[in-house]
């Protein structure tokens, strides 16, 4: 019955989709009504998923639909998987409907934006509920044809078709990949279906795992896959943005975990190392470049690489784990990615929310000309404030239960026998903590140089205070991330059917330990309350406010700053985002990113300003993208030579080409 | 026996591994010999316990050699050195201190696994194979640092380290007897002696002892 | 009966630890300063100097730049009230406490994290040039201590067998061996403590030139009770460090969990020999090494980090070590 729901949902959507197509001529008019319309049908998805999840937790029938290949038609189908998946993906699409509602009056180019929005809200709904891979595949496609038009919404600006003709690239190269590995998959048999991948003999599965991790890691953002994200996604409009940081790569994931965990059957021992491996270098790469930007968008597109780098830790772990037949610490692993999964949606859509608020109100994006937000904008001020204590893994917030699950995690593994694996853990482990710890130092950079401090540019002194939609759904997720950081019990075992079904193990059941913590694995041995961690720092903040109030003083008086005694009334004397993050480039990224700093001073007597230029290269997209653009191009070139050829010529390549397959088929019996 | 002389076995072990650390970074030279000091006393430390829990007399011999040999006389004599040659100011700009931590790590990383795994039909106990990884680390370690240096005298004192190293292993593998020992430190002793000779001609006849700049004089090119 | 009179117990002992920490922070830091002085050949202030100074503080008109924000007004206590709350999660005199088991040494690492969140964002927050200096170079240095502290702790924890700071003081107390990756874990715990307490060789507590400034450059605008509130946190996290590696490294002398009024007693003498022999290393050690530039501290910081990695990876490669 939830399927039926479901799709009935993905329907409306579909529905909403040609009816903004057919009316583009008044867009602006209808663009709240398409948003309410998605916000009324991601909320009907989101019960049906969670009602799946919780009351029916097992495999629900099938349904299937005439339409598509004709001797298999699509199938549709929910598991505890795909319902998680399709809360997560709900949840996110129902936020971003419900910011669009207030974010779309001030689109410039709705009709651009208005057709394309349902259909990809559909798409990614379509590649959850898939149960064939033909299903899989176009949906996956819509997906990623609906991101590209709106990605290309603002088409005048350059920079935007750049991304979108590298977007498109990468996806269509992710999609063969994928197509290649469902091939596999079918085997010689050609069953197309789910139920009879899983039942089928495997061919080369370790061929379709680095397929999986080409196609769905390309859409989700693993290193060295990951040049499209950091472009496309400032690119599309903010709640664009939102959905393809924080739900698209999640069903990139999905799909990963569909292929590898599901249908490719029993793991090889290596598998895990170099998805384990991968994931580390994601995460450190991830949040290095991110320090790096100084445009908003693009520093938090650059830090979901990190985050699904984390995801990845998570469930490479739990693929080594069955592996080598440890079900119960693979649960751990595997639950702590998916929750990881869950609480990245959450605060990476709020964040993109904030940057999508600033946009509205000062036309920037660019953090060097923000500054002293929080006194103009203070309701957005504090919303981004709790997506940058989550993002962060402060406690009591969410992002801290999912780190912590991952570090339990890696302190199980000392019990696998595979001696990569005992080397590469620990590795990781580090990169793991110290992509943490920059991330602190990345959003105290982007939280402090936007909104705090004095204003830098005029479009930032005239900012004004977002629309109350938009903020209704930035404190609903703030909120949620409170929530999920307090009661993580609650999430973990609403997780527990997916471990289960998938590697026949779950975590123990945490609703019923008292005081409402979660303990992994026994109680002597590690647990954590985040309840009673944050009513603590609350009494004890308010213990110490009315103390001093009372008995001290509560005087409070304005002045100038001090600033040493010389405070400078230019804005332009505070630090910008790339003095901020200046000690930590020369110290990590003179190796990663070749970063030089070049000053040129004018001679003495010269009035003119004297000039700092730094440099940073992308060292991934120099040596891997730059040289196969450059090997394709030349290819292309000389195969360019085929169109001048004379009638002599082309008439002894169909003769050359017909005597050598009359060869070919007489030597090969 | 047991716990507590294996335990107190591999921290010394693991206190040379990290003398052998330390001695990468130093960029003076001065420093680098004190470094150099520190690593023979950790070893006549490790050795002279080896002594103890195996019951060998011997080997407090060799603790003794290294330790005033290699603690005391090289040291001084290498400073004479140094200030005779006049290079006792200068920095030896080492190569990204980062990147060396890191493949140091790697090459204790790899010293486990062959240690630990390739060689698990050997007779010897886990425990005793573990203090030889420790020992094989030294001496990649200190191969490394002979690798990243440019000035002789640094090489010198990498190469005494790993002389150390060696010496690390065979005391911890049950029974190097006290001849081999003995000829072992003469031959070290005469070494240094030859290549401090050696160091002050090279000096006279080049001016720098930057073992880069000798290359230039190597005659035909390839 | 009898579990009420235990819980009753249990929670009174906590409430006495976290009533100790607050009493005894201002202390080590006059016990260091005092100590610092005669070193240095002066008389010094009392020890019991720092007492006095924040009750005046706290009495004082707080001064406000004109554009601080109401996260500046906020940030001081919710600083003050992490670091308490991280402070009076280590063991001290006892290791049963009650609410031990709400966070672990994961979680007291992201705590002080927290606290350091929020002071940098406040040094940003009054938009001069010495909060942002402030700001970023504290944050570099977090992100190398950062994990330096979480490899120490996976290599403490992989040895007592969990992160739990009960557990890891009572296996202490029992198994106590001198074992290569707990030196090593120790020796970075050092370098991580002298780094996070903004000490000599990283930043130096008491100074005002700005070449110098770290921890102070982040709280230049700060007056009143807010400044009071903040000098409290700095106070608490120094025996928060102090109290971790007694607790972890020293730990004889603790009470065990269960223990009567005399064991607890004599853990609380104890505790105040340790803190005291904590608080005078660190003053030798701070007299006897200049401070280092800013770009020498990520080499000194990665120092720790790479012993962390050390001892994780010997403990994942062989449980003996």
């Amino acid at each position: 019955m939830p399927t039926a729901v479901a799709l009935c949902g993905v329907a409306v959507l579909l529905g909403t989709a040609g009816l903004a197509l057919v009316a583009r001529g008044r867009a602006a008019a209808i663009s709240k009504l398409v948003y309410a319309v998605c916000l009324a049908a991601a909320v009907v998805l989101l019960l049906a998923g969670c009602v799946h999840l919780i009351f029916i937790q097992g495999r629900a029938e099938p349904v299937v639909l005439p339409i598509g290949l004709p001797w298999i038609g699509a199938h549709f189908r929910l598991d505890a998987l795909a319902a998680f998946f399709l809360i997560v993906v709900n949840l996110g699409a129902a936020g971003a409907s419900l910011f669009a509602i207030g974010y779309g009056e001030h689109e410039t180019a709705p009709e651009r934006v208005l057709p394309f929005y349902p259909a990809f809200l559909a798409g990614m709904n379509l590649v959850v509920l898939a149960d064939d891979a033909f299903s899989f595949l176009f949906a996956w496609e819509l997906m990623s044809l609906t991101s590209w038009a709106l990605v290309l919404a603002h088409h005048r600006d350059p920079d935007n078709r750049h991304a979108g003709y590298v977007y498109i690239l990468m996806a269509s190269f992710g999609t063969l990949a994928l197509l290649l590995a469902f091939g596999l998959l079918a085997g010689g048999s050609g069953g197309y279906a789910f139920d009879q991948m899983r039942e089928g003999a495997r061919v080369l599965p370790a061929l379709v795992l680095i397929l999986a991790l080409l196609g769905a890691g390309s859409k989700a953002g693993l290193v060295p896959l990951h040049v499209w994200l950091p472009l496309a996604h400032p690119a599309a409009p903010s709640h664009v943005s939102a959905l393809m940081s924080g739900v698209m790569t999640k069903v990139a994931v999905y799909g990963f975990i569909r292929i590898v965990f599901d249908l490719n059957g029993a793991p090889a021992w290596w598998w895990s190392i170099l998805i384990i491996a991968l994931a580390g270098i994601t995460c450190v790469m991830g949040v290095l470049s991110a320090l790096m930007q100084h445009d908003l968008k693009r520093l938090l597109a650059y830090h979901t690489v990190e985050n699904i780098g984390i995801i990845f830790i998570g469930l490479g772990l739990a693929l080594a784990f069955s592996a080598h037949g440890l079900s119960a610490p693979a649960a751990m692993a595997f639950t702590a990615g998916l929750l990881h999964v869950f609480n990245h949606s959450l605060f990476k859509s709020l964040l993109f929310f904030g940057s999508g608020a600033i946009l509205n109100a000062t036309a920037e994006r660019d953090m060097e000309h923000l500054g002293g937000l929080i006194h103009t904008m203070p309701l957005t001020a504090f919303a981004f404030l709790t997506g940058c204590a989550a993002i962060s893994a402060l406690p009591p917030l969410n992002g801290f239960v999912s780190e912590w699950l991952t570090f339990q995690a890696i302190l199980l593994s000392p019990t696998l026998p595979s001696w990569g694996l005992k080397l590469i853990v620990p590795a990781v482990g580090a990169m793991l903590a110290l992509s943490a710890a920059l991330a602190a130092a990345c959003f105290v950079k982007a939280f402090g140089v936007t909104f705090l401090g004095r204003a830098r540019s005029v479009a930032a002194q005239s900012a004004t205070e977002t629309d109350r939609c938009s903020l209704t759904a930035m404190f609903a997720f703030a909120g949620l991330c409170l929530l999920a950081g307090i009661l993580p019990g609650l999430f973990i075992d609403a997780l527990a059917p997916v471990a289960q079904r998938l590697l026949g193990a779950s975590m123990p059941t945490q609703s019923f330990i008292p005081w409402l913590s979660i303990v992994p694995i026994a109680e002597s041995r590690s647990s954590y309350n985040g309840l009673l961690v944050f009513v603590f720092v609350g009494v004890s903040a308010l213990a110490a406010v009315q103390v001093i109030h009372r008995y001290a003083s509560r005087e409070l008086r304005r002045g100038p700053a001090w600033d040493c005694g010389f405070p400078d009334p230019d804005p332009a004397t505070q630090y910008t985002a790339d003095s901020f993050a200046q000690p930590i480039r020369r110290v990590f990224g003179a190796v990663v990113f070749r970063a030089r700093e070049r000053v040129e001073m004018p001679p003495p007597g010269d009035a003119h300003a004297a000039r700092l230029t730094v440099t940073l290269r992308d060292l991934i997209w120099d040596t891997l993208y730059a040289p196969l653009a450059r090997a394709i191009a030349l290819a292309a070139e000389k195969l360019n030579r085929l169109q001048f050829l004379t009638i002599r010529q082309y008439l002894s390549l169909v003769f050359a080409a017909l005597v050598s397959l009359l060869l070919v088929l007489s030597i090969w019996s | 026996m047991g716990g507590v002389s294996f335990d107190v076995a591999h921290m010394l072990a693991g206190g040379l591994v990290l003398v052998s650390f330390m001695l990468l970074y130093q960029e003076r030279i001065f420093a680098l010999l004190n470094v150099f000091a520190l690593h023979a006393l950790v070893l006549s430390a490790s050795v002279a316990w080896q002594g103890l829990i195996q019951e060998a007399p011997h080997l407090y011999i060799t603790a003794g050699i290294a330790l005033v040999l290699k603690a005391f006389i090289i040291p001084i004599a290498l400073h004479r050195i140094v200030m005779g040659l006049g290079i006792h100011r200068s920095i030896e700009t080492v190569v990204g201190i980062g990147p060396t931590m890191l493949a140091g790590i790697g090459l204790v990383a790899l010293s486990m696994v062959v240690m630990l795994k390739a060689t698990t039909a050997s007779a010897a106990s886990p425990l005793a194979r573990e203090d030889l990884a420790f020992a094989l680390s030294v001496v990649l370690l200190s191969l490394m640092m002979m690798v990243t240096r440019r000035n002789a005298v640094s090489q010198v004192v990498g190469f005494m380290s790993l002389e150390n190293g060696l010496i690390l292993a065979a005391a911890g593998a049950k029974g190097m007897p006290l001849v081999v020992e003995m000829s072992v430190a003469f031959s070290v002793l005469v070494a240094f002696i030859v290549i401090g000779v050696f160091l002050f001609r090279i000096r006279e006849r080049f001016d720098t002892v930057d073992v880069q700049a000798l290359d230039a004089f190597r005659g035909e090119r390839r | 009966m009898v579990v009420i009179l235990d819980l009753i117990l249990g929670l009174v002992v906590q409430g006495l630890q976290m009533v100790l920490v607050l009493a005894l922070a201002p202390l080590l830091l006059g016990f260091t300063r005092k100590v610092k002085a005669r070193l240095l050949r002066r008389r010094g202030p009392p020890v019991l100097q720092p007492y006095r100074d924040l009750l005046k503080l706290i009495r004082k008109e707080a001064v406000l730049a004109q554009n601080a924000s109401w996260l500046f007004r906020a940030a001081p206590y919710l600083i003050f009230a992490t670091t308490w709350v991280a402070a009076a999660l280590v063991p001290t005199f006892a290791t049963g406490l009650s609410f031990n088991w709400a966070a672990d040494l994961i979680a007291l690492t992201a705590l002080v994290g927290s606290a350091r969140f929020l002071l940098a964002l406040v040094g940003m927050d009054v938009g001069t040039s010495f909060g942002g200096i402030g700001s970023s170079r504290e944050m570099l240095f977090a992100s190398l201590a950062e994990p330096a502290m979480i490899m120490i702790v996976f290599t403490v924890a992989l040895v007592a067998g969990s992160t739990q700071l009960s557990a890891i003081a009572n296996f202490m107390l029992d198994n106590a061996t001198l074992r290569v990756s707990l030196g090593l874990a120790a020796t970075g715990l050092v370098i991580v403590a002298v780094a996070e307490n903004a000490r000599i060789p990283v930043d130096n507590p008491a100074t005002h030139l700005e070449l110098t400034m770290v921890h102070e450059a982040m709280v230049l605008e700060y007056s009143g009770r807010h400044l009071a509130l903040i000098e409290f946190a700095a106070a608490l996290k120094l025996l928060l460090y102090v109290s971790l590696i007694a607790c972890m490294f020293v730990p004889w002398g603790i009470a065990p969990a269960g223990a009567g009024i005399g064991a607890m007693a004599w853990g609380l003498l104890t505790y105040v020999g340790k803190l005291f022999a904590g608080g005078f290393l660190l003053v030798l050690a701070e007299t006897s090494v200049a401070k280092m530039r800013v770009f020498r501290v990520p080499a000194f910081l990665g120092i720790a980090l790479m012993l962390g990695l050390l001892g994780t990876l010997l403990l994942f490669v062989s449980r003996s070590f």
